[in-house]
Protein backbone atom coordinates (compact mmCIF):
# COMPACT_ATOMS: atom_id res chain seq x y z
CA UNK A 1 0.00 0.00 0.00
CA UNK A 2 2.97 2.33 0.35
CA UNK A 3 4.38 1.58 -3.04
CA UNK A 4 4.05 5.21 -4.07
CA UNK A 5 6.27 6.34 -1.23
CA UNK A 6 9.64 4.77 -2.00
CA UNK A 7 10.35 6.67 -5.15
CA UNK A 8 8.55 9.80 -4.12
CA UNK A 9 11.69 11.91 -3.91
CA UNK A 10 14.27 9.65 -5.38
CA UNK A 11 16.01 12.52 -7.17
CA UNK A 12 17.13 14.30 -4.01
CA UNK A 13 20.80 14.13 -2.98
CA UNK A 14 22.04 11.47 -0.57
CA UNK A 15 21.19 11.95 3.10
CA UNK A 16 18.67 14.63 2.30
CA UNK A 17 15.51 12.72 1.57
CA UNK A 18 13.72 13.86 4.71
CA UNK A 19 12.45 11.31 7.16
CA UNK A 20 13.13 7.61 6.77
CA UNK A 21 10.61 5.33 8.47
CA UNK A 22 12.02 2.00 9.61
CA UNK A 23 9.74 -0.53 7.90
CA UNK A 24 9.86 -3.61 10.13
CA UNK A 25 6.21 -4.61 10.17
CA UNK A 26 5.30 -3.58 13.70
CA UNK A 27 1.98 -1.86 13.36
CA UNK A 28 0.37 0.38 10.87
CA UNK A 29 1.99 3.58 9.69
CA UNK A 30 -0.77 5.04 7.55
CA UNK A 31 -1.59 7.70 10.14
CA UNK A 32 2.07 8.62 10.57
CA UNK A 33 2.68 9.09 6.86
CA UNK A 34 -0.61 10.99 6.59
CA UNK A 35 0.58 13.39 9.30
CA UNK A 36 3.92 13.88 7.52
CA UNK A 37 2.02 14.56 4.29
CA UNK A 38 -0.08 17.21 6.03
CA UNK A 39 3.13 18.82 7.32
CA UNK A 40 4.77 18.68 3.87
CA UNK A 41 7.62 16.63 5.33
CA UNK A 42 9.08 14.27 2.75
CA UNK A 43 9.61 10.68 3.82
CA UNK A 44 10.31 7.19 2.60
CA UNK A 45 10.69 3.66 3.86
CA UNK A 46 13.85 2.21 5.34
CA UNK A 47 14.25 -1.47 4.46
CA UNK A 48 18.01 -1.82 4.19
CA UNK A 49 21.20 -0.40 5.70
CA UNK A 50 21.67 1.66 2.55
CA UNK A 51 18.25 3.21 3.06
CA UNK A 52 19.38 4.47 6.48
CA UNK A 53 21.98 6.60 4.68
CA UNK A 54 19.44 8.19 2.34
CA UNK A 55 17.53 10.12 4.97
CA UNK A 56 18.51 12.98 7.25
CA UNK A 57 16.12 11.84 10.02
CA UNK A 58 14.89 8.38 11.04
CA UNK A 59 11.60 7.39 12.71
CA UNK A 60 11.09 4.02 14.40
CA UNK A 61 7.31 3.52 14.66
CA UNK A 62 5.67 0.69 16.55
CA UNK A 63 2.43 -0.59 17.99
CA UNK A 64 1.72 -3.77 19.88
CA UNK A 65 4.03 -6.07 21.82
CA UNK A 66 7.54 -4.72 22.52
CA UNK A 67 9.18 -8.15 22.67
CA UNK A 68 7.58 -9.17 19.38
CA UNK A 69 8.50 -5.82 17.82
CA UNK A 70 12.15 -6.34 18.85
CA UNK A 71 12.16 -9.75 17.18
CA UNK A 72 10.77 -8.19 14.00
CA UNK A 73 13.39 -5.43 14.11
CA UNK A 74 16.15 -8.03 14.51
CA UNK A 75 14.67 -9.79 11.49
CA UNK A 76 15.48 -6.77 9.32
CA UNK A 77 19.18 -7.01 10.16
CA UNK A 78 19.20 -3.28 10.91
CA UNK A 79 19.83 -3.38 14.68
CA UNK A 80 23.58 -2.66 14.70
CA UNK A 81 23.27 0.00 11.99
CA UNK A 82 20.52 1.78 13.92
CA UNK A 83 22.60 1.79 17.11
CA UNK A 84 25.47 3.47 15.22
CA UNK A 85 23.34 6.26 13.73
CA UNK A 86 24.45 9.80 14.48
CA UNK A 87 21.53 11.57 12.76
CA UNK A 88 18.30 12.39 14.67
CA UNK A 89 16.25 9.28 15.43
CA UNK A 90 12.73 9.31 16.89
CA UNK A 91 11.04 6.25 18.37
CA UNK A 92 7.25 6.50 18.67
CA UNK A 93 5.28 4.48 21.25
CA UNK A 94 6.66 0.93 21.06
CA UNK A 95 9.38 2.43 18.85
CA UNK A 96 10.38 4.51 21.88
CA UNK A 97 10.34 1.48 24.11
CA UNK A 98 12.67 -0.31 21.67
CA UNK A 99 15.47 2.19 22.30
CA UNK A 100 15.38 1.40 26.03
CA UNK A 101 17.34 -1.34 27.75
CA UNK A 102 14.61 -3.85 28.60
CA UNK A 103 10.84 -4.34 28.60
CA UNK A 104 8.78 -6.31 31.06
CA UNK A 105 6.59 -7.10 28.06
CA UNK A 106 7.95 -10.48 27.01
CA UNK A 107 10.96 -9.95 29.35
CA UNK A 108 12.76 -8.65 26.29
CA UNK A 109 16.27 -7.23 25.94
CA UNK A 110 15.95 -4.17 23.68
CA UNK A 111 18.33 -1.86 21.82
CA UNK A 112 19.74 -0.38 25.05
CA UNK A 113 20.47 2.96 23.46
CA UNK A 114 18.87 4.80 26.38
CA UNK A 115 19.69 2.95 29.63
CA UNK A 116 16.21 3.01 31.18
CA UNK A 117 13.60 0.29 31.57
CA UNK A 118 10.12 -0.25 30.15
CA UNK A 119 7.73 -1.45 32.85
CA UNK A 120 4.12 -2.56 33.12
CA UNK A 121 1.55 -0.23 34.65
CA UNK A 122 0.45 -1.61 38.01
CA UNK A 123 -3.29 -2.14 38.52
CA UNK A 124 -2.86 -1.67 42.26
CA UNK A 125 -2.26 2.05 41.58
CA UNK A 126 -6.02 2.21 40.85
CA UNK A 127 -5.55 2.99 37.20
CA UNK A 128 -7.14 1.44 34.16
CA UNK A 129 -4.93 -0.39 31.72
CA UNK A 130 -4.28 0.45 28.90
CA UNK A 131 -3.54 4.10 29.61
CA UNK A 132 -5.75 5.37 26.79
CA UNK A 133 -6.60 8.95 25.97
CA UNK A 134 -5.32 12.49 26.33
CA UNK A 135 -2.94 13.26 29.15
CA UNK A 136 -0.96 16.35 30.14
CA UNK A 137 2.73 16.39 29.31
CA UNK A 138 5.36 18.58 30.95
CA UNK A 139 8.23 19.13 28.56
CA UNK A 140 11.64 20.30 29.65
CA UNK A 141 13.45 22.88 27.60
CA UNK A 142 14.18 20.76 24.54
CA UNK A 143 14.16 21.42 20.80
CA UNK A 144 11.68 18.57 20.23
CA UNK A 145 9.10 20.49 22.29
CA UNK A 146 9.87 23.96 20.97
CA UNK A 147 6.66 25.98 21.14
CA UNK A 148 4.80 23.35 23.21
CA UNK A 149 3.43 24.75 26.45
CA UNK A 150 3.48 23.05 29.84
CA UNK A 151 0.55 20.71 30.43
CA UNK A 152 -0.25 20.38 26.74
CA UNK A 153 -2.21 17.19 26.18
CA UNK A 154 -1.12 14.36 23.91
CA UNK A 155 -2.81 11.12 22.93
CA UNK A 156 -1.50 7.97 24.63
CA UNK A 157 -2.35 4.29 24.15
CA UNK A 158 -0.08 1.91 26.06
CA UNK A 159 0.08 -0.62 28.85
CA UNK A 160 3.83 -0.36 29.46
CA UNK A 161 5.71 2.81 30.36
CA UNK A 162 9.26 4.09 30.50
CA UNK A 163 10.54 4.71 34.00
CA UNK A 164 11.24 8.32 34.87
CA UNK A 165 14.94 9.06 34.88
CA UNK A 166 15.92 12.72 35.21
CA UNK A 167 19.03 12.23 33.10
CA UNK A 168 17.16 11.14 29.98
CA UNK A 169 13.66 12.50 30.56
CA UNK A 170 12.69 15.43 28.33
CA UNK A 171 8.95 15.37 29.09
CA UNK A 172 7.08 13.68 31.89
CA UNK A 173 3.46 12.65 32.44
CA UNK A 174 1.49 11.17 35.33
CA UNK A 175 -0.64 8.06 35.34
CA UNK A 176 -0.68 6.47 38.77
CA UNK A 177 2.97 7.45 38.86
CA UNK A 178 5.33 9.81 37.08
CA UNK A 179 6.74 8.34 33.87
CA UNK A 180 8.66 9.55 30.84
CA UNK A 181 6.45 10.77 27.99
CA UNK A 182 9.64 11.54 26.08
CA UNK A 183 13.33 10.74 26.45
CA UNK A 184 16.54 11.77 24.76
CA UNK A 185 20.09 10.54 24.69
CA UNK A 186 22.37 12.28 22.22
CA UNK A 187 20.72 12.01 18.78
CA UNK A 188 18.13 9.46 19.93
CA UNK A 189 14.66 10.64 20.92
CA UNK A 190 11.55 8.77 21.94
CA UNK A 191 7.95 9.76 22.58
CA UNK A 192 5.43 7.48 24.27
CA UNK A 193 2.40 9.36 22.93
CA UNK A 194 1.26 9.30 19.31
CA UNK A 195 2.20 12.68 17.78
CA UNK A 196 0.30 11.73 14.61
CA UNK A 197 -2.91 11.47 16.68
CA UNK A 198 -2.31 14.33 19.10
CA UNK A 199 -3.89 17.22 17.24
CA UNK A 200 -1.89 20.37 16.52
CA UNK A 201 0.51 19.77 19.43
CA UNK A 202 1.49 16.40 18.00
CA UNK A 203 2.02 17.87 14.56
CA UNK A 204 4.28 20.50 16.10
CA UNK A 205 6.45 17.81 17.71
CA UNK A 206 6.74 15.95 14.40
CA UNK A 207 7.62 19.19 12.63
CA UNK A 208 10.21 20.03 15.31
CA UNK A 209 11.76 16.61 14.89
CA UNK A 210 11.98 16.98 11.13
CA UNK A 211 13.75 20.31 11.67
CA UNK A 212 16.27 19.03 14.23
CA UNK A 213 19.88 19.48 13.25
CA UNK A 214 22.70 18.08 15.32
CA UNK B 1 -4.22 13.75 34.81
CA UNK B 2 -5.95 11.73 32.13
CA UNK B 3 -8.75 13.73 30.51
CA UNK B 4 -12.33 12.55 30.20
CA UNK B 5 -13.08 12.15 26.51
CA UNK B 6 -15.96 13.56 24.46
CA UNK B 7 -16.79 11.43 21.43
CA UNK B 8 -19.23 12.34 18.65
CA UNK B 9 -20.61 9.30 16.86
CA UNK B 10 -21.32 9.41 13.12
CA UNK B 11 -23.52 6.96 11.24
CA UNK B 12 -22.17 6.14 7.82
CA UNK B 13 -23.99 4.57 4.89
CA UNK B 14 -22.27 3.83 1.58
CA UNK B 15 -19.36 6.03 2.61
CA UNK B 16 -21.60 9.00 3.46
CA UNK B 17 -22.66 10.29 6.86
CA UNK B 18 -26.38 10.08 7.50
CA UNK B 19 -28.77 11.68 9.99
CA UNK B 20 -29.31 15.36 9.84
CA UNK B 21 -26.22 17.31 10.54
CA UNK B 22 -26.68 21.03 10.55
CA UNK B 23 -23.37 22.74 11.00
CA UNK B 24 -23.98 26.00 9.25
CA UNK B 25 -20.56 26.31 7.69
CA UNK B 26 -20.42 22.80 6.31
CA UNK B 27 -20.36 22.63 2.54
CA UNK B 28 -21.36 18.99 2.43
CA UNK B 29 -22.97 17.56 5.56
CA UNK B 30 -22.73 14.06 4.13
CA UNK B 31 -18.99 14.13 3.69
CA UNK B 32 -17.47 12.17 6.58
CA UNK B 33 -14.06 13.74 6.04
CA UNK B 34 -15.30 17.29 6.29
CA UNK B 35 -17.51 16.49 9.24
CA UNK B 36 -14.71 14.69 11.06
CA UNK B 37 -12.34 17.60 10.50
CA UNK B 38 -14.98 19.98 11.83
CA UNK B 39 -15.41 17.96 15.02
CA UNK B 40 -11.65 17.69 15.50
CA UNK B 41 -11.35 21.45 15.17
CA UNK B 42 -14.13 21.94 17.74
CA UNK B 43 -12.16 19.88 20.24
CA UNK B 44 -13.66 16.40 19.98
CA UNK B 45 -11.20 13.99 21.58
CA UNK B 46 -12.02 11.06 19.38
CA UNK B 47 -14.60 9.99 16.79
CA UNK B 48 -16.64 6.86 16.25
CA UNK B 49 -17.92 5.96 12.77
CA UNK B 50 -20.67 3.39 12.68
CA UNK B 51 -21.14 1.73 9.31
CA UNK B 52 -24.80 0.94 8.81
CA UNK B 53 -24.48 -0.15 5.18
CA UNK B 54 -25.65 -3.65 4.39
CA UNK B 55 -24.39 -4.29 0.87
CA UNK B 56 -21.57 -6.38 -0.50
CA UNK B 57 -19.84 -3.27 -1.74
CA UNK B 58 -19.67 -2.11 1.84
CA UNK B 59 -16.14 -3.06 2.71
CA UNK B 60 -14.50 -1.41 -0.26
CA UNK B 61 -16.42 1.84 0.15
CA UNK B 62 -15.77 1.88 3.87
CA UNK B 63 -12.04 1.32 3.44
CA UNK B 64 -11.83 4.25 1.03
CA UNK B 65 -13.71 6.42 3.52
CA UNK B 66 -11.43 5.37 6.38
CA UNK B 67 -8.37 6.25 4.33
CA UNK B 68 -9.77 9.66 3.48
CA UNK B 69 -10.56 10.32 7.14
CA UNK B 70 -7.12 9.15 8.29
CA UNK B 71 -5.40 11.43 5.78
CA UNK B 72 -7.12 14.49 7.21
CA UNK B 73 -7.82 13.73 10.87
CA UNK B 74 -5.22 14.35 13.59
CA UNK B 75 -7.18 12.70 16.42
CA UNK B 76 -7.97 9.01 16.94
CA UNK B 77 -11.04 7.31 15.50
CA UNK B 78 -12.90 4.02 15.81
CA UNK B 79 -14.76 2.14 13.09
CA UNK B 80 -17.69 -0.13 13.91
CA UNK B 81 -20.22 -2.15 11.96
CA UNK B 82 -20.00 -5.41 10.08
CA UNK B 83 -16.62 -6.56 11.39
CA UNK B 84 -16.83 -10.33 11.67
CA UNK B 85 -13.32 -11.57 11.03
CA UNK B 86 -9.64 -10.71 11.38
CA UNK B 87 -9.37 -9.72 7.71
CA UNK B 88 -12.05 -7.02 8.14
CA UNK B 89 -10.17 -5.56 11.09
CA UNK B 90 -6.82 -5.74 9.36
CA UNK B 91 -8.10 -3.85 6.32
CA UNK B 92 -9.42 -1.10 8.59
CA UNK B 93 -6.17 -0.93 10.58
CA UNK B 94 -4.15 -0.64 7.38
CA UNK B 95 -6.45 2.13 6.22
CA UNK B 96 -5.61 4.14 9.35
CA UNK B 97 -8.32 3.27 11.89
CA UNK B 98 -7.08 3.41 15.47
CA UNK B 99 -9.65 1.03 16.91
CA UNK B 100 -12.44 -1.19 15.72
CA UNK B 101 -15.69 -1.78 17.51
CA UNK B 102 -17.42 -5.15 17.46
CA UNK B 103 -20.86 -6.02 18.74
CA UNK B 104 -23.05 -8.85 17.41
CA UNK B 105 -20.14 -10.73 15.82
CA UNK B 106 -18.57 -11.01 19.28
CA UNK B 107 -21.82 -12.23 20.83
CA UNK B 108 -22.07 -14.95 18.17
CA UNK B 109 -18.38 -15.79 18.42
CA UNK B 110 -16.71 -14.57 21.64
CA UNK B 111 -13.38 -15.99 20.49
CA UNK B 112 -13.28 -13.15 17.94
CA UNK B 113 -12.39 -10.79 20.81
CA UNK B 114 -9.47 -12.98 21.80
CA UNK B 115 -8.28 -13.41 18.23
CA UNK B 116 -8.41 -9.68 17.52
CA UNK B 117 -6.62 -8.82 20.77
CA UNK B 118 -3.87 -11.35 20.11
CA UNK B 119 -3.40 -10.19 16.53
CA UNK B 120 -3.60 -6.42 16.96
CA UNK B 121 -3.33 -5.74 20.72
CA UNK B 122 -6.09 -5.06 23.25
CA UNK B 123 -5.92 -1.31 22.55
CA UNK B 124 -7.41 -1.96 19.10
CA UNK B 125 -10.50 -3.84 20.28
CA UNK B 126 -13.60 -1.98 21.50
CA UNK B 127 -16.56 -4.10 22.53
CA UNK B 128 -19.87 -2.34 21.91
CA UNK B 129 -22.75 -3.58 24.05
CA UNK B 130 -26.41 -2.59 23.64
CA UNK B 131 -28.25 -3.23 26.87
CA UNK B 132 -31.89 -3.14 27.95
CA UNK B 133 -33.50 -3.75 31.32
CA UNK B 134 -35.83 -6.78 31.07
CA UNK B 135 -37.60 -8.48 34.00
CA UNK B 136 -35.21 -7.12 36.56
CA UNK B 137 -32.05 -7.90 34.61
CA UNK B 138 -29.76 -6.02 32.23
CA UNK B 139 -29.76 -8.07 29.04
CA UNK B 140 -27.50 -7.75 25.98
CA UNK B 141 -29.47 -6.94 22.83
CA UNK B 142 -28.57 -7.05 19.14
CA UNK B 143 -29.90 -5.33 16.04
CA UNK B 144 -30.26 -1.95 17.69
CA UNK B 145 -32.19 -3.35 20.64
CA UNK B 146 -34.68 -5.43 18.67
CA UNK B 147 -33.19 -8.83 19.43
CA UNK B 148 -32.66 -10.01 22.98
CA UNK B 149 -29.86 -12.47 23.78
CA UNK B 150 -29.40 -14.83 26.70
CA UNK B 151 -26.45 -12.82 27.97
CA UNK B 152 -26.63 -10.67 31.07
CA UNK B 153 -24.85 -7.41 30.38
CA UNK B 154 -22.58 -7.42 33.42
CA UNK B 155 -21.45 -11.04 32.81
CA UNK B 156 -20.84 -10.45 29.13
CA UNK B 157 -18.70 -7.38 29.73
CA UNK B 158 -16.64 -9.17 32.36
CA UNK B 159 -16.13 -12.09 29.99
CA UNK B 160 -15.13 -9.73 27.17
CA UNK B 161 -12.54 -8.04 29.39
CA UNK B 162 -11.05 -11.44 30.22
CA UNK B 163 -10.97 -12.32 26.50
CA UNK B 164 -9.00 -9.17 25.66
CA UNK B 165 -11.39 -6.30 24.95
CA UNK B 166 -9.47 -3.06 25.48
CA UNK B 167 -12.45 -0.78 25.96
CA UNK B 168 -16.23 -1.04 26.45
CA UNK B 169 -18.79 1.11 24.63
CA UNK B 170 -21.98 0.63 26.64
CA UNK B 171 -25.23 1.90 25.13
CA UNK B 172 -28.38 1.83 27.20
CA UNK B 173 -31.27 1.19 24.81
CA UNK B 174 -33.66 2.31 27.55
CA UNK B 175 -32.02 5.74 27.59
CA UNK B 176 -30.98 6.01 23.92
CA UNK B 177 -33.00 8.66 22.12
CA UNK B 178 -34.74 9.87 25.30
CA UNK B 179 -32.39 12.83 25.90
CA UNK B 180 -33.13 12.23 29.59
CA UNK B 181 -29.57 11.50 30.64
CA UNK B 182 -27.15 8.56 30.67
CA UNK B 183 -27.84 5.35 32.61
CA UNK B 184 -25.53 6.34 35.47
CA UNK B 185 -26.59 3.46 37.69
CA UNK B 186 -25.63 0.69 35.29
CA UNK B 187 -22.56 2.54 34.00
CA UNK B 188 -21.28 2.99 37.54
CA UNK B 189 -21.88 -0.66 38.37
CA UNK B 190 -20.09 -1.91 35.26
CA UNK B 191 -17.27 0.59 35.68
CA UNK B 192 -16.49 -0.75 39.14
CA UNK B 193 -16.33 -4.31 37.82
CA UNK B 194 -13.73 -3.77 35.13
CA UNK B 195 -10.25 -2.34 34.72
CA UNK B 196 -10.48 -1.18 31.11
CA UNK B 197 -11.86 2.17 29.88
CA UNK B 198 -15.62 2.51 29.46
CA UNK B 199 -17.50 4.86 27.11
CA UNK B 200 -21.01 5.90 28.16
CA UNK B 201 -23.62 6.07 25.41
CA UNK B 202 -27.35 6.67 25.17
CA UNK B 203 -29.44 9.44 26.64
CA UNK B 204 -27.36 12.62 26.30
CA UNK B 205 -29.69 15.61 26.09
CA UNK B 206 -27.92 18.42 27.92
CA UNK B 207 -24.49 19.47 29.11
CA UNK B 208 -25.58 18.63 32.66
CA UNK B 209 -25.99 15.00 31.60
CA UNK B 210 -22.32 14.82 30.68
CA UNK B 211 -21.28 16.34 33.99
CA UNK B 212 -23.53 13.87 35.76
CA UNK B 213 -22.19 10.77 34.02
CA UNK B 214 -18.58 11.72 34.73
CA UNK B 215 -19.31 12.61 38.36
CA UNK B 216 -21.67 9.75 39.20
CA UNK B 217 -20.33 6.90 37.09
CA UNK B 218 -16.72 8.11 36.66
CA UNK B 219 -16.71 6.78 33.08
CA UNK B 220 -13.69 7.47 30.89
CA UNK B 221 -15.58 8.92 27.95
CA UNK B 222 -19.07 9.95 26.88
CA UNK B 223 -20.45 9.47 23.39
CA UNK B 224 -23.38 11.18 21.72
CA UNK B 225 -24.71 11.74 18.23
CA UNK B 226 -27.73 13.97 17.69
CA UNK B 227 -27.00 16.61 20.34
CA UNK B 228 -23.73 17.29 18.54
CA UNK B 229 -24.99 16.86 14.98
CA UNK B 230 -27.92 19.21 15.47
CA UNK B 231 -25.73 21.75 17.23
CA UNK B 232 -27.73 21.52 20.45
CA UNK B 233 -24.50 21.12 22.36
CA UNK B 234 -21.31 22.69 21.08
CA UNK B 235 -18.18 20.85 22.10
CA UNK B 236 -16.19 23.95 23.20
CA UNK B 237 -19.10 24.99 25.47
CA UNK B 238 -19.39 21.47 26.84
CA UNK B 239 -15.69 21.31 27.63
CA UNK B 240 -15.86 24.64 29.47
CA UNK B 241 -18.88 23.45 31.44
CA UNK B 242 -17.10 20.22 32.43
CA UNK B 243 -14.02 22.19 33.43
CA UNK B 244 -16.13 24.45 35.64
CA UNK B 245 -17.32 21.26 37.33
CA UNK B 246 -13.72 20.17 37.95
CA UNK B 247 -13.82 17.35 35.43
CA UNK B 248 -10.46 17.00 33.66
CA UNK B 249 -10.87 17.77 29.96
CA UNK B 250 -8.69 18.76 27.04
CA UNK B 251 -9.46 22.35 26.12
Amino acid sequence: MHNNINDKNSKSPSGDLGVGIVNYGAGNIFSLTAALDRLNVTYGMVNTENDLEKYSHIIIPGVGHAGAAMEKLKGTGLVEAIKKLTKPVLGICVGMQLITEHSEEGDAALLNIVPVKTKKFDKSLHIKIPHMGWNAVNPKNNSLFEGVEDNTQFYFVHSYFIEYNPTFDIASADYGLKFSAAVQKDNFYGVQFHPEKSGKAGELVLKNFSNLSL
Amino acid sequence: MLSKRIIPCLDVKDGRTVKGVNFVDLRDAGDPVELAAQYAQQGADELVFLDITATHERRKTMIEMVKSVARQLNIPFTIGGGITEIADAEALLNAGADKISINSAAVRNPKLIEDLAKTFGVQFVVLAVDTKYVNGKNMVHLNGGRLITELETENWIKQAEDLGAGEILLTSMDHDGTKAGFDCGLLSKVNQMINIPIIASGGAGSMAHFTEVFQKANVDAALAASVFHYGEILIPDLKQELKRNHIPVRI
